[in-house]
């Protein structure tokens, strides 16, 4: 009975991730970048929360919490930053954007 | 082994979720497959028995994070278009997809609630544990999880200010 879904979980976890990555390097949309970062963070959260799970520890949770405050604040900035980029360049293709002029 | 058939059907949404978050070519769309995505992965949490992090799943993921995303996607969608878009994206078929998904996840927390105590790992680490770690050996962690949402709300305010070409002082001295 004892850890019967840690493999499991961390398999999900992994793939969530792999998705994360594939939506980041596929997609060329800034807001739709963010969100697969939102997915990858959320992958790593998963995984945490099944290993302090499988040891039943406190630990894992806190680090879902960590990763919590840092989605957030990583969204604010991101949402931000795309806010800014919509205003100057009226476009959110990430490759129209590639001349950065200070 | 209704734990591990609870989580093979959460998962499955879960990973079909994620696929059409990927894959949609309206933000409105795949904001609403990713917020089924976060609950779905809400629900796994509460199948592993962290409680906590699954209440916190739901309401900060899945509620506030997600709302940004829908204020950022509303400004940047302003002008006379927007109604006929609106019109375009309510269409039965655009969310049907998402509530069928909801539907399945709410009712294996029905099946969870009705069951009681389950933890597919056999141990349930419930919110005191968690209390008692966060304030206890992890206090610098908080302190510098402050200073991160801090300085994210700092720079967020900068960014989303208009910033006018005209506003920079000239040098006339």
């Amino acid at each position: 009975m004892n850890g019967i879904l840690i493999e499991q979980s961390l398999l999900l976890s992994i793939a969530l991730f792999v998705l994360g990555v594939t939506g980041v390097l596929v997609r060329r949309n800034l807001i739709m970048i963010l969100m697969s970062l939102e997915i990858m963070l959320n992958a790593t959260g998963l995984a945490f929360i099944a290993a302090g799970s499988r040891w039943g520890q406190a630990d894992g949770q806190i680090m879902f919490l960590l990763i919590l405050t840092l989605a957030a604040a990583e969204v604010g900035i991101g949402l931000g930053l795309t806010l800014q980029i919509y205003r100057r360049f009226h476009s959110l293709d990430t490759d129209s954007i590639n001349k950065m002029q200070g | 082994m209704l734990e591990l058939t609870l989580f093979y059907i959460a998962s499955a949404v879960a990973l079909f979720a994620t696929v059409m978050v990927i894959t949609r070519l309206h933000a409105v769309h795949s904001l609403l497959y990713l917020m089924l995505s976060l609950l779905s992965v809400g629900v796994i949490l509460f199948l592993l028995g962290a409680h906590f992090a699954a209440v916190l799943e739901v309401i900060i993921y899945a509620g506030a994070i997600m709302v940004v995303f829908i204020f950022v996607i509303m400004m940047l969608n302003q002008g006379q278009k927007t109604i006929e878009q609106e019109r375009l994206w309510l269409q039965p078929k655009g969310w049907i997809g998402p509530a069928l998904l909801a539907l399945i996840l709410f009712l294996e927390v029905l099946v969870m609630l009705v069951q009681g105590d389950i933890s597919g790992t056999g141990n349930i680490v419930n919110s005191k544990q968690v209390g008692m770690a966060l304030f206890g050996p992890y206090l610098l962690a908080v302190e510098l999880a402050s200073i991160l949402l801090l300085a994210g709300l700092v720079g967020a305010y900068h960014l989303g200010k208009i910033i006018r070409k005209t506003a920079r002082p000239e040098e006339n001295s």
